[in-house]
């Protein structure tokens, strides 16, 4: 399972084109039922284009577990991409605090793999309300994948899991010497 | 025309030809040592040049409209490499959908037409007037004037520099009608290769560093060495141009050294802004503004001094 950071719709999009086709294929988005539901087009959209494993994020609205879904769709040999701050990040913070879903997933599902997925530039190739991109490089970073240990507490494991992110976040500003 | 189409295609493809095989021998004699990322690099390179050569002689084919479609991509390629390294921040985000769907076509559409009174103001004068003016509405003022600046910058050099290259194509020399893509050969292969000579003298007998903090290959026995071979065979091209002999000798020493200004300027950029390189489109080189960055600084002087004293306007 990958989980990254949100900037932009085209997070998924993104993510999907950088994996290896036989990835790619059972590779599913997790997204908010609310707002992909919110009228035809989106409904369209997300889940005929993109398959995506829609969940409510109300709790007050739930009628189904969406911890117990994300963990069905990968008992089925899905992939997941989630982004666990929730929302799409338009603050001037680099991530949002993590969401405790992500530590759920891991203790229910405590073999899978977490891989952390840095999202660079999309924010500003298609910032939030506006819909013509930019044309700007993005990067995709990925890192080592975690895993839930055992007895770590939820505030441990999203701390671990938000500084696994920060790290690719910081890594990708390296340079090296420059020839001509 | 097309004779002498015909033998500079057969010299720019022998050069890259000889490059390959040297490229070879080295890289058979490096096997006993162990792979050397010097040598890769310099294969990678010419690998590229020849992809190069090959768009272009195809542009070349294709004439007019091949030319300015062909420099139209480049100019998109840079602009994105070079909008990525910029503080824009969504508030501008109107600003540079008009810079890279209304600016940058207009500016190609304008040179295609040979509207040289268009072409020559657009971007200083409108885009630079107008640009803020949108950025400005969205009411955000946070580094508003870095902001604009970043975005001008882009837009003169991604665009209103690389337009100059077939904006050659508009100038009307008496008694060269119809042979202006020899400019435009003569431009490109007298200002890449002195990049490539700079390097390869600098590798050879390279010393005293210019500019240790900007770019610390730089060397002035490189310079020297560089911009003065290139600056004969410039003039050796003096038949395919409307100069005599002198005059493409003094030309070609104008615009390498302005092409190798060019490099400096844009690596001091890229040292600001932390990275190594624009971009990886181009295997070896980096991004397009690094392979164009001395074409960006050369051709608007260029076109200008030809425009000056040789065409009839």
């Amino acid at each position: 399972m990958y989980f990254a950071n949100h900037n932009s719709h085209g997070d998924f999009i993104l993510l999907w084109s950088v994996l290896p086709a036989p990835i790619r294929d059972k590779t599913r988005p997790v997204a908010g039922a609310d707002y992909w539901l919110g009228s035809r087009l989106k409904r369209f959209i997300g889940t005929a284009v993109f398959n995506a494993v829609l969940i409510e994020r109300k709790a007050s609205l739930r009628q189904t577990n969406p911890i117990e879904k994300m963990a069905t769709a990968l008992d089925q040999g899905s992939n997941l991409i989630i982004f666990p701050e929730g929302t799409r990040n338009t603050t001037d913070n680099v991530l949002l605090p993590l969401k405790s879903g992500l530590f759920h997933l891991a203790s229910s599902r405590p073999d899978i793999d977490l891989v952390p997925v840095w999202i660079e530039n999309l924010n500003r190739v298609l910032p939030k309300g506006t819909y013509l991109p930019i044309p700007m490089i993005c990067t995709v970073t990925f890192g080592n994948p975690i895993h839930l240990n055992p007895k770590e507490t939820r505030q441990d494991f999203l701390k671990r899991a938000e500084t696994a992110l920060l790290d690719l976040h910081s890594r990708d500003g390296e340079t090296a010497d420059c020839p001509i | 025309m097309n004779n002498h189409f015909l033998i500079l295609l057969i010299a720019v493809l022998a050069v890259l030809g000889v490059a390959s095989v040297i490229g070879y021998f080295l890289k058979l004699r490096a096997r006993d040592t162990g792979p050397d990322s010097t040598i890769e690099n310099l294969n990678a390179r010419i690998k590229a040049w020849w992809v190069m050569a090959i768009v272009l002689a195809i542009s070349f084919m294709a004439g007019r409209i091949g030319v300015v479609i062909l420099f139209a991509i480049c100019s998109f390629a840079a602009l994105r490499e070079f909008l990525t390294l910029t503080n824009i921040k969504a508030a501008d985000h109107w600003a540079l959908v008009v810079a890279v769907f209304i600016v940058l076509p207009l500016q190609y559409i304008s040179v295609g037409m040979n509207w040289y009174g268009f072409y020559s103001i657009f971007i200083p004068v409108y885009a630079f007037l107008l640009m803020p003016i949108i950025s400005a509405l969205r009411g955000e003022t946070g580094n508003f004037l870095i902001r604009v600046a970043e975005a001008q910058w882009a837009l003169m050099i991604a665009v209103f520099c690389v337009s100059h290259v077939p904006a050659l194509l508009s100038l009307n020399i008496a008694g060269y009608e119809g042979k202006n893509l020899f400019l435009i050969f003569f431009l490109v292969v007298v200002v890449q290769s002195s990049d490539v000579l700079q390097y390869v003298w600098g590798k050879l007998i390279g010393k005293h560093k210019i500019a240790p903090n900007l770019s610390p290959s730089k060397t002035l026995e490189g310079l020297v060495g560089g911009v003065l071979s290139a600056s004969l065979l410039g003039a050796a091209l003096f038949w395919i141009t409307p100069f005599n002999v002198i005059q493409a000798a003094g030309l070609s020493l104008v615009i390498t050294l302005m092409g190798f200004f060019g490099g400096l300027v844009m690596s001091a950029i890229k040292r600001d802004r932390g990275v190594k390189d624009w971009g990886h489109m181009i295997a070896g080189h980096g991004g397009f503004i690094d392979r164009l960055d001395s074409v960006i600084f050369s051709a608007p002087i260029f076109f200008h001094i030809v425009r000056f004293y040789w065409d009839i306007h």
